[in-house]
């Protein structure tokens, strides 16, 4: 029993090392995010709190704690209260099995990818049942379009990750950053990664696809009701979940913990770093992209998932296949 | 071991409580959020036992789509509280029916089970032997090889449901303005703007 209660422990250890980076990351990222936007508009952003308005999100963060959570009366509370909960769990809990070196992961479990794509469509969730719950016309209408949205859209990426596949032949996390060694998949499947950001840009609800809170129609959408430190919670989960789409782009495509070529200064940089960057690197064409494009219409989002996206990564997947099978470059099956 | 058969008797605690509560929870939302908790813990149960995938897919399909089309309906309809549950107020008619689905699905469980249970030859496909490689590519290895036709009748047979769903639901209407996306893009100042000059006091018939 005692040998339980020491791994268990080492697990909790583990665990909270793995936590806290996310969550003080997702504060910088905020403020990051924020920040760029102010730059592409010529303004400056937050930059008034700590060095460069660094603790802008500590700040707003502190003032969500303090702040009163309000439910409303007609609410379903039980409901109410767990959709926010759901939704940062959620985003947190897919984070246990990104490699961020070759033995630097929580769990490096077989179905790795699986498991991330799982996750991430059981965050529609936290969505559904924030907006219904809420019992208001614009959080329902807000849930109702961002839950189509995200099923929609994870077809496509579904389908983006079997390309993927079929080129690794495995599904652990690690095998495929691995199988990335000589030539990264942003370079064969270019116009996958470009359809995979785009649907994740959909899956996450980021601008120009932030219709379930598109501000001009529906106030703030599933989030109208919320305040708080329940917001806070959503906000958090959003960003995690952001963070979380940048993580698994560059393990899918931009060869995850590996260096940008096997030489000499490069290679002596360590594995995290380089996937940290890569992340970064993604998550500011996720902000620039907010601050320079326009939102989406409604039948215009569902239109370029399903009758663009879908076939032409189905297409693109028989091409792939095709190619892998008849220049004999389909992975050997080692048993 | 024993953390093994804690986690077992947690997740098929879980399992079998939430399944009773889909059943007699009265208000229907909180039916499919036990029916969705349901399904999670039985695909615990599946990763428990070593089916990873089937656990990972169990999730993905049901969880993730299924479920939440489940909750669309239950939403949209608004039928928050069943008037009639079976045990309080009016006698439901759906009872009987039920229990005849239910003794059935019973009593095939009983046959299947019982049947490969006790005698040895009942199954004519050899089982996947437990090895080193793991369940997905065991799964992978037979699929499209041994399987490939039944795998794709059952494809062919989801596709139907796909088409027969969309013909039933489809219906042409008249007099509704659709937009062509190619038209709106096309457009170009030339042919989308004209300058009039305008004399004074007579004004311009403008067509719509």
């Amino acid at each position: 029993m005692i040998e339980y209660l020491e791994i268990l422990g080492q697990e909790v250890y583990k665990i909270i090392f793995l936590l806290v980076p996310i969550l003080v990351s997702v504060a910088m990222i905020v403020w990051l995010d924020r920040r760029v936007w102010g730059l592409v508009q010529k303004r400056k952003g937050p930059n008034v709190v700590g060095p460069f308005g660094l603790f802008q999100t500590l700040a707003d963060a502190l003032k969500y704690i303090f702040k009163e959570i309000i439910i409303p009366a007609s609410a379903n509370k039980v409901v109410f209260i767990l959709a926010p909960i759901v939704t940062m769990t959620l985003a947190l809990v897919a984070w246990a099995v990104i490699p961020m070196s070759e033995d630097l992961v929580l769990a490096n479990i077989n179905v790795g990818i699986l498991y991330l794509f799982a996750i991430s469509s059981l965050g529609v969730y936290g969505i559904i049942m924030g907006g219904w719950a809420s019992n208001s016309k614009y959080p329902f209408l807000g849930a109702i379009r961002s839950a189509a949205q995200m099923v929609s859209y994870e077809v496509s990426i579904g389908i983006i990750i079997i390309n993927v596949l079929l080129c690794v032949g495995s599904l652990n996390l690690n095998d495929i950053v691995i199988a990335q060694k000589e030539l990264w998949y942003v370079i064969p499947l270019f116009p996958m990664f470009v359809i995979f950001f785009i649907s994740s840009l959909a899956e996450t609800n980021r601008p120009p696809f932030d219709l379930p809170e598109a501000e001009a129609e529906l106030v703030a959408g599933y989030q109208t009701e919320y305040s708080g430190m329940m917001y806070a919670m959503f906000w958090l989960g959003e960003y995690a979940n952001i963070l979380l789409m940048c993580a698994m782009g560059s393990i899918l495509f931009l060869g995850g913990w590996l260096p940008l070529m096997d030489i000499y200064p490069l290679n002596i940089i360590p594995a995290p770093i380089w996937m940290i960057s890569k992340i970064l690197f993604l998550f500011l064409l996720f902000a620039l992209i907010k601050a320079i494009v326009p939102r989406y219409r409604y039948d215009q989002l569902m239109r370029l998932g399903w009758k663009i996206f879908l076939p032409f990564s189905l297409i693109y997947l028989v091409l792939t296949a095709s190619f892998l099978f008849y220049f004999d470059k389909l992975p050997k099956v080692n048993i | 071991m024993i953390v093994h058969s804690i986690f077992f008797y947690f997740f098929s605690v879980i399992a079998i409580f939430s399944s009773l509560m889909v059943i007699t929870s009265r208000s229907t939302i909180n039916s499919v959020f036990f029916l969705i908790l349901d399904f999670i813990s039985v695909g615990c149960l599946f990763i428990m036992v070593g089916a990873e995938f089937l656990g990972m897919i169990l999730l993905i399909v049901y969880v993730g789509a299924v479920a939440v089309l489940f909750l669309f309906v239950v939403m949209m309809l608004n039928v928050a509280e069943q008037k009639q549950s079976w045990f309080i107020g009016k006698k439901s008619t759906h009872i009987p029916t039920g229990l005849i689905v239910s003794v059935l699905i019973l009593l095939e469980l009983l046959v299947v089970v019982g049947g490969w249970k006790y005698k040895e030859d009942l199954m004519s496909s050899s089982t996947l032997l437990l090895s080193e490689i793991s369940n997905t590519h065991q799964l992978g290895l037979v699929m499209y090889t041994d399987y490939i036709l039944y795998f794709q009748l059952a494809g062919i047979v989801l596709l139907l449901a796909m088409i027969g769903a969309i013909l039933l639901t489809f219906r042409e209407r008249v007099g509704v303005k659709k937009q062509s996306y190619l038209n709106q893009i096309s457009r170009s100042p030339s042919n989308a703007v004209e300058l009039i000059e305008v004399k004074s006091n007579q004004g311009v018939k403008v067509d719509d």
